[in-house]
């Protein structure tokens, strides 16, 4: 690979999906619609936002509406390899323990 | 219609790659899908064979169906076999997209 366009061109933040690029190889957070959230490595990403996560744990917020009082319950999934479809992508967040 | 872009490509020979591997397509309703893939075209429209629905008692709909066509715009994940995805080549591919998507914007 070019090497030295890496340190010119594709080295540098000139529009938002550089700081995409960034996170490759790295475990990111992912947004998305429906009150779904992703956690996992990042392997590939597109101008669409399909994006490849590794060893991804989903979370899904679920709002339990029993007699009267709501409450917002949590399922997580784990997926092993999974390939998201761009459309429903939010945000790309490098992820930080907390 | 417009000659798939570089980046469509790319992702398309992703999928070429995991031809005959089985897959679980979910879609944006909820419903998932499991089955062998047979195709993927540039718009990610998905070809399933020897399909089955996981949790089938809650969606019946599919009990009869063998072979799905599904478009690609109701997809919202592919679960993948990990094994069958190189992610070193994974990584160099979309850093060299990267790189050629900057190169154009100059």
């Amino acid at each position: 690979m070019a090497e030295g366009e890496e340190g010119a061109a594709a080295g540098s933040v000139s529009e938002p999906l550089d700081l995409v690029r960034l996170l490759l190889d790295e475990v990111v957070f992912v947004k998305l619609r429906g009150d779904r959230e992703l956690k996992g490595r990042l392997h590939a990403y597109d101008s669409h936002m399909n994006l490849v996560l590794g060893d991804v744990v989903e979370t899904i917020y679920v709002v339990d509406e029993d007699d009267e009082d709501e409450e917002i319950r949590t399922v997580t999934k784990k997926s092993e390899m999974l390939f998201v479809r761009g459309d429903s992508v939010v945000l790309v967040s490098p992820h930080t323990s907390s | 219609m417009c000659a798939p872009s570089a980046d469509e490509r790319l992702r398309n020979s992703f999928f070429k790659t995991l031809i005959d591997n089985q897959v679980t397509v979910e879609l944006k309703n909820d419903i998932q899908i499991r089955g062998t893939l047979k195709s993927v075209d540039q718009y990610l429209n998905i070809k399933l064979d020897d399909i089955s629905v996981l949790d089938d008692l809650k969606y019946p709909h599919l009990s009869s169906v063998k072979n799905v066509f599904i478009r690609g715009s109701v997809v919202r994940y592919v679960h993948l076999p990990h094994n069958a995805v190189d992610v070193t080549l994974l990584e160099d591919a979309t850093r060299r997209e990267a790189a050629n998507q900057a190169q154009k914007a100059k």
